[in-house]
Parts: structure tokens; sequence; C-alpha cells
């Protein structure tokens, strides 16, 4: 309770305008400068002795121009991060529902262990003998990636998904030339609701993309697929659960169509969070597929990476899996680098991949068990089928009621003629404390919204979540704009131009001094 | 399960709701005979407390780098990371955000985006870099695929000073897009003649400097050559710390410059997670790969970042994309700009001029060994020295004497000519003399 006695408690009365501050700041919100407007290229925050006087080795290279470089000093630094830190939204903060990006929590257990020395403190060319422990961990995450995919091998190298497709398809590549096929299989499949890597990937591997269109009910049919099959097909990329948040019901005869034509069947794994110990991939006739750690183990987003991206592998293809990988000798694990005397394509990266990720993602798993990943997986779908059975009525279900798997599409139809288009109410959600769902994507529906809530929130959670949209689509309904067309009000920033940023792209901080001359040229 | 927070009473009230019987009526589009009724064969659920004994125990059958004395490098480094980096990193708001898409709650993210493209632009000395790759050898694939777009040529020629893994992963590459690569054979004495292989059909020359061997080169006269020819260079570096001392590939006219941003920042970690640094011409950019963060202005006026040019990336562009690359190394790039920070650029020439000074003491100590020769002329804080018999030998010697003692060149050329007898050994701040000594006693001891 509260001690309310000699003071006033009640927090007097709202003003339409915040209070105008000298400094900007707003509380606890306080405004940052550049570390180029604060900082100074005399100050450090690393002491360090200078060495004892000795003749340099450099042939003459020797760097004379000053950098450019500002040093803050360590409280000075402390503090400029944590401000900044201090303006983004995060899932140890809030439900963070982005659909196809699997924000689930993110175990502190699995930091603590990617920093343990033996992990953290090891160089990827140090002997072989001095790092077992480190390719043990590989192979036994790699062994539980392969049971829970029910898949023959799996290439752990590719540092995030994208990297991985293209691990993956070039593994179908290698294959289709070891068969003496290359020069005629030529084309890749990639249904239009597929994210934008996947056409991307094949056209960096070399292939043509040609689009398979999807059914009016968000899925991809195998008679869609059956006529463009052909003695030029290399591969089909499908994401299953597809972006639309439904498991592709046709896929095992997409996949028996597909091998029968001689082609490949690579799964975009993005959605995997959705059917662990439910449905195995191997079962279903994938060839490839990566796996998003970042997604589904729990390795932390970062604001951006770094992921990890490893492929799973069927028997077909798992020979031709890149350099380097980890094989057993008797009790000891060798690291196999040399890609020459095997059937290995090549080589995705400098090193073996992304360890720090490799023991978060162990850790995840370890924690789980296969019973803790089977539940975590019907966890993630009933609560995005609450969701939808919450919302369905205000909010429009492109391809009807019908259960959904661990994410939910809704589409822009609901909001027709309010003046409210998708991108206003997500950002009136910013207001109101959520981090907006995807927006505008998959491009097969319009104005598409997609909410993945994971199994990571409680009950509780998802009843304020359901409850505040039910209440911006209600002041929808209600023609309240306001509400809509200027949010965010309370961000840290209000809308932001982003057509400026692109017309005239400033892409660093230039001394005021040189800007000024820049703009005298002009 | 700890991070589960839904309980059986949750879960019915939520079936009831949504108007299923059990769960699987919400699988129920996974074809009835593909849907798993077994448990799969995996243990079940641990504690916090389980796990930590499992991975410890894991963790503990390896040497860490900082419990003996420690020469490897060849592209990784290991440098004294500042202990606020690492509590800065862990901040929830930078650890568990996602890919700043919504500016308006992402300014955090975005403005060391900001700050971390200018400072890799500074430190380069180019115009402009991107906001990070996934590390260095694929930063060197897509550089080569932009020179391709940028002169429409298809064949590159890589120097044999580059690390070999970093040439391995753009030959795979080059040869999925059918496009060309002339390898020109290690040279650890950085004697080769790369202007002679320009010819009118290459699109771009990638030379390393220091090179994988430690030597230093001059990137200007083969700038020049390249752009006679309508060719661009691509300079790469491993060792960022480097740039402190060395002159930066943008005075030697480099038109793209990729390097690996590890050694500031961030741990070895057995090779992943690291940082791909990026820069380039402005000319160029529009060919850029990856993400790029700009500067704007809100509705009120008020300065703000937002990811921008995003027409190059395939979430527009799909197929006809610069690259296909979504995910970029954002909290390996936030080590790097806060250490960097920290360092400032009193602190990073200082950090550099001492890494060069201890690596030419060890380089001197080295050369009066019996049996031991250094072989290059010039280098920075690594250099290659010759042996008298098998380095991977006297390495795997070392090691068992408590020594990691550098990196044999035969690791990553196991074909190479002439190289069965190269050490390349690093020498970086965190090595102190008793640890050179020690290193000098195993060495001459292992051959």
């Amino acid at each position: 309770m509260l001690n309310n006695q000699g003071r006033p408690t009640h927090a007097g009365e709202a003003t339409a305008e915040p209070h105008r501050t000298f400094t900007s700041n707003r509380a606890l919100q306080m405004e940052e400068a550049l570390i180029f407007e604060i900082g100074r290229p005399d100050v450090t925050g690393v002491d360090i002795d200078e060495p004892a006087a000795f003749s340099p080795r450099l042939g003459g290279l020797e760097r004379a121009a000053a950098i450019g470089l500002p040093g803050l000093s360590e409280p000075e630094a402390m503090r400029h991060y944590v401000r900044l830190s201090q303006k983004n939204y995060s899932i140890d903060g809030g439900l963070y529902p982005l659909g196809s990006c699997t924000m689930k929590h993110n175990p502190r257990l699995n930091e603590r262990m990617a920093r343990l020395p033996g992990f953290a403190d090891v160089h990827p060319l140090q002997p072989q003998s001095t790092v077992q422990g480190a390719l043990d961990l590989i192979d036994e995450l790699a062994r539980w990636l392969v049971e829970i995919t029910g898949m023959e091998s799996v290439a752990m190298s590719p540092k995030a998904g994208a990297h991985g497709e293209a691990c993956g398809i070039m593994a179908i590549r290698a294959a289709i030339e070891a068969s003496g096929e290359a020069a005629t299989r030529r084309i890749v499949l990639v249904p239009e609701s597929a994210h934008g890597t996947n056409p991307a990937t094949a056209a960096l591997v070399g292939f043509e993309v040609r689009t398979v269109p999807a059914g009016p009910d968000g899925k991809v049919h195998a008679d869609a697929v059956r006529p463009l099959l052909g003695p030029d097909v290399a591969a089909i990329m499908l994401t299953n659960p597809n972006t639309c948040g439904l498991f592709e019901s046709e896929i095992v005869e997409i996949a028996r169509l597909v091998h029968e034509a001689g082609a490949y069947f690579y799964c975009d794994g993005a959605n995997l969070n959705a059917i662990m110990g439910k449905a195995r991939p191997g079962d279903l006739g994938v060839d490839a597929m990566h796996i998003n750690l970042h997604k589904t183990f729990s390795t932390p987003h970062g604001g951006g990476g770094p992921g990890a991206g490893p492929v799973v592998l069927s028997k077909r293809l798992a020979a031709f899996a890149p350099v380097p990988f980890v094989t057993r000798d008797g009790d000891a694990r060798r690291l196999v680098e040399d890609a020459d005397g095997t059937q290995a394509f090549g080589r995705m990266t400098t090193f073996h991949g992304q360890m720090g990720m490799f023991v978060r993602a162990l850790s995840f798993a370890l924690s789980h068990g296969g019973d803790g990943l089977r539940q975590a997986s019907e966890d993630a779908v009933l609560s995005a089928n609450y969701v939808r059975a919450c919302l369905g009525d205000l909010m429009s279900l492109p391809f009807g009621d019908r259960p959904c798997m661990h994410e939910v599409l809704f589409d822009d139809a609901w909001l027709k003629d309010t003046g409210v288009s998708t991108l206003d109410f997500a950002k009136a959600m910013i207001d109101e404390g959520y981090h907006p769902m995807t927006v505008y994507f998959p491009l097969v529906v319009h104005g598409a919204m997609l909410i993945e809530p994971t199994e990571s929130e409680s009950k509780a959670s998802l009843d304020l979540f359901i409850a505040t949209l039910r209440d911006l689509a209600f002041s929808v309904k209600n023609g309240d704009r306001d509400r809509f067309s200027g949010a965010p009000y309370h961000a840290p920033r209000r809308r932001l131009d982003e057509t400026r940023a692109a017309r005239n792209p400033v892409l660093r901080w230039t001394a005021p001094k040189l800007a000024e001359k820049a703009v005298a040229a002009e | 399960m700890r991070y589960l927070p839904l309980t059986g009473e949750d879960r019915g009230l939520m079936l009831r709701r949504i108007g299923a019987a059990g769960v699987d009526d919400l699988f129920a589009d996974i074809p009835a005979d593909k849907l798993l009724r077994a448990q799969l064969d995996l243990p079940s659920s641990k504690s916090e407390l389980e796990v930590e004994r499992l991975l410890s125990r894991m963790a503990g059958r390896n040497t860490p780098a900082g419990s003996v004395p420690f020469f490897v490098g060849c592209g990784a480094y290991r440098h004294h990371v500042p202990a606020s980096v690492d509590h800065l990193i862990q901040r929830s708001e930078f650890l568990t955000s996602y890919t700043p898409y919504q500016p308006e709650i992402a300014q955090g993210t975005l403005h060391y985006l900001f700050e971390f493209q200018t400072q890799v632009a500074a430190l380069t000395a180019m115009d402009v870099a991107n906001a990070s790759m996934y590390d260095g050898s694929t930063g060197c694939g897509e550089a080569v695929l932009m020179a391709h777009r940028i002169t429409r040529r298809r064949k590159a020629v890589l120097s044999g000073g580059l690390h070999p893994h970093y040439a391995e992963v753009v030959r795979t590459l080059s040869r999925m897009a059918d496009d060309q690569i002339v390898d020109m054979p290690a040279d650890p004495l950085a004697s080769e003649d790369l202007i002679a292989a320009i010819g009118d059909d290459v699109s771009c020359v990638v030379v390393q400097s220091p090179d994988v061997f430690g030597n230093l080169r001059d990137l200007t006269p083969i700038a020049e050559a390249c752009h006679k020819r309508g060719a661009l260079l691509i300079a790469v570096f491993t060792e960022a710390v480097s740039l402190g001392l060395v002159k930066p590939p943008g005075e030697m006219g480099a038109d793209i410059v990729v390097g690996e941003g590890q050694s500031i920042g961030n741990a070895l970690s057995f090779g992943g997670p690291y940082v791909g640094l990026f820069a380039t011409r402005q000319k160029y950019v529009r060919q850029m790969p990856g993400r790029l963060c700009g500067e704007t202005v809100d509705a009120e006026g008020r300065r703000g970042f937002v990811l921008t040019l995003s027409t190059r990336e395939q979430h527009i562009r799909r197929d006809k994309a610069t690259s296909n690359i979504c995910t970029n190394s954002g909290l390996c790039a936030l080590a790097f700009t806060i250490h960097m920070t920290l360092l400032g650029e009193t602190g990073l020439r200082r950090l550099a001029r001492v890494n060069h000074a201890h690596a030419v003491k060890l380089a001197d100590m080295l050369g009066g060994v019996q049996g031991v020769s250094v072989v290059n002329a010039s280098f920075f804080n690594e250099f290659t020295i010759r042996v008298n018999g098998d380095a991977a030998a006297a390495v795997e010697k070392m090691a068992a004497k408590g020594v990691l003692g550098g990196v044999p060149v035969s690791r990553l050329l196991p074909r190479g000519a002439g190289v069965r007898n190269l050490i390349v050994v690093a020498n970086t701040e965190i090595n102190t003399d008793e640890d050179r000594a020690a290193f000098v006693a195993a060495l001459t001891s292992s051959l």
C-alpha cells in the first residue's frame, strides 16, 4: 500500500502538450549526441603504457594523418551507451510479436555458458588436441538438430539464415553437377509468399527464379507445382510452415513430385518453432533446410545479428556439405578443414561457424529437453491461435477462420475506408508499449499484419495484448483517426522521414566545418 | 519447464476459447501419418544447475588462450577487451532487440550503427561503410561480387598473400556464380607480381595487408595499375588494430575495403560470431551489400536514424538484390564500436604501437634461435618463421608443453608448395616477457 498521508499522490491535470524542457530530455528519456560531438581524440578510456623505444619494421608504411576517432573516458562511454540502450524496445522489456522472426525469451544461462573461457577464449586454429570439448559441443548440437528434423546430417558453418540458404542451394548445385545435369537444371521454383532471401539466394548461386503462385487458401498446391516441373528444374524452395502461418498440407505430395522430376526440395526453416517434436522435415521429403538458431533456439537477435544458420541435409546431399565439419575418430573428434579428397562443395566462412551461438543453442536445447521443445512448439501454436480466436471478430483473416501454426496473419480488409493504414495501426501499437507485428509481409495479402506471440508469453500478457489490440480496433471503427495518423506520440522519436534518408543519403558523421564547405560548394 | 509461462489450466482455458478439443486439433494440417506420436529420442528437460555442469565439463576439456602463453593469429586475435564492453552489450535493450525496422523504438541500435559506420570509414580512410557483414571472409566474397557488378566483368585476381580461407570462400562463391578466379601461388615473401596479372578482363584484384604471413604491402602501385585497366582494388585486412599504425587502404587507392573486426571488442569464441567490416567510395554506395544506416529527421524535426537504401536489398528486390544478406552482426558491431570509442584515436594508436613493439621483440628473440629464421621484411603484430623440420609437428609438441605457439601454414594450405616448415606467429599486448621466453624455450626444444 502506498502511504499517502501528508503528501498528494494524484498526478495532477493532464496537459495536451508535454512541457518543453531546457535539455529536450523527458525525464528518463535522454537526448544523446554522437560520439563525434562529445568525444575528443586525446581522451581514452583504456590505460595502455607506451612501449619502450624500438625500431619499427613497417616497411615505410606508417600511418601519418589523423584517423578521426574520438575517445571517451569510461564513465562517459558507459553513460553514452546506457542512454542509447534506453531508446530501444526489447523482448526483455515487452511482448515482441514480430511474425516470422520468433522473438522468444533469451535465457541468461545461455549467455553465461557462452562466456565460459573454454568456449569464449579458444582460438579456431589452436591444435585440435586442445579443443576436443569445443568439437564435442558442435557434434552434440548437430546430433540434436538432426534428431529434431529427422535428417541425415547437418552443415554447421553458415552464419545466418540467408547464409544457410546459400549453403543448401550450393549443396544442391554440387549434387546436380555431380550427376552431370548442371547445364540443364537451371531453374529454382520459389512461391510468391517466400522470404525475399529465397529468390536472392537462388540468383546468387546462379539459378534462374520462377515463381509459384499461392492458392486462394494461402498455401502452395501440388497442382500449381506440377506444370512447372521438368528436366530444367533444379529445386523448389518452400517455407514450411509457410509465411502465412499455415502448414503446407500438400508438402508430402509436392516433395514426391519434385523428386520424381529429379529435382531437390529446399525448405526454409524459419518457422521450425511451430513443429518441434510434432513433425520432422525429414519425414516430409525435405532435402535441405536451414535452422535459424537465433529464432527457434533463442540465441539473442542482438539488434540484427549475429545469427546462425546450420543446414540439415538429406542422404542425397549430405556428402556435399562444405568444410569444415566435425567427424569422430573413436572417442576423439576431428575437424576436417580440407575439401580435397571429399565431395564438399567448398567453404562458406573463415572458420567453423558461430560457436558462441552453438553454445547458447545447446544450452537452450538441453534445458528444454525433447519434451520441453515439443511443449514449446505446442505453446507457441496455442498462443497464436488464441490471439486469432480473440481478434478474428474485429480484424480480418485473409484465409478464413481456421487454425494457424505459430503465427497468425491478418490483412487490411477491415481497415478499408477507415483512413487508417496497416502502418498507422502498427505505429499506434508503439504508443501502447508494444513492438508492432511484422507488417506488409508476406506480400501475398494486402497490408499484412503477421503476429507471432511465441511460447514465452503468459496468458495474462497475451490477454493484455489482445485487449489493447481490441481497443485500438474499436478506435479505428469509431473514426478516432488522430490516435493513428500521428502515432507514435510517446516514443523517443516521432515518425522518421525515410524518403529523405534515401534521397540524400547521409551515412556517416562529417565534421561541421567540412559539411559547411560542402554546402557552400553546391 | 522454467521458460514456459503457460500452466496446464491456462492451456485448457485457451483451447476452450479457440474451440479446440485438444492441442493436436491445431496441428490438423500435418498429414496424419506424419504427425509424430512418439517423443523425440532426446534427453528430457534439465535444471539450470544440470546444464551448467554438463557444459562446464565440455568447456573444461579445451585449453583457453588466457591459460597459456598464446601466439595464435591468422585471422583471429586475442586482445584485452575492457570489462565495460561485455557489460554494455548484455544490456537487455541491445541484446534482445530485433533488427531496427521500427526506427522510432530502435534509435539506440541505429544511433550506434551510424557511429560504427563512421568509425569504420575513418579507420579504413574510405568514404562510407555499411552496418557490418557476417565476418571478413564473407565480406570479401561480397566485395568481389560488388566489383563484378560495377565493372561488368567477371574475373577476380586473388593475391597469394590472401588468407587461404578467404580465398576459398571467394572461390566457392565464384564457382557457384560461374565467375572466374585467377589464384596467385602462396606468397610468404610478398614477392608476387600482381600487376602483370591485371588484364583488360579483370574486374578486381584482392590483396590483403598485413597479409596472411604478416607482411605489409604497399597497395598504391597495385591500385594505380588496376585503375589503368578499369579494374578495382579490393583491400583486405584481418587485424583491425593494425590500422592504428599502418597506412590505411583508403590512402593507397583501394576501391573497396573489407576486413575482420573481431580483434576489437570481440572474443575469439572458436571462430564466431565475428563482425565483417565493409567500406567503399561514395560513388559505389548503391552497389554495396548489407544494411546501411542513414541520418534523417522525425515529424518534429529532430535528428534520428533509419535503415536506408533498402531498395538494394533482398526483401524489396528479391532475385535482383545486390546480395541475399538479411542478418548482419549487430551485437559484435556494438562491441567493436564501444571498444573503439573507449580507445579513441590516442588509445588505438598506442595499442597498435605496443603490439608492434612486442612483435618486433619476439621476432628478434626467435631470429636468435638455432634453426629458426624470420621470413618477413615488414610486419605489424604477426610474422612468419621458417623452422628446421615439420612446422605442424613442432606446433603440436609446443602444445604438449603448454604453449600455443602459432599456426603451421600447412594447416591453411595442406598442399601448398614450400610451406611445410612455416609457422605464423602473432604477438599482441596480452603477451608478457615471460610468455615470450616460454615460447622461445618451447620452440627450441620442439625442433
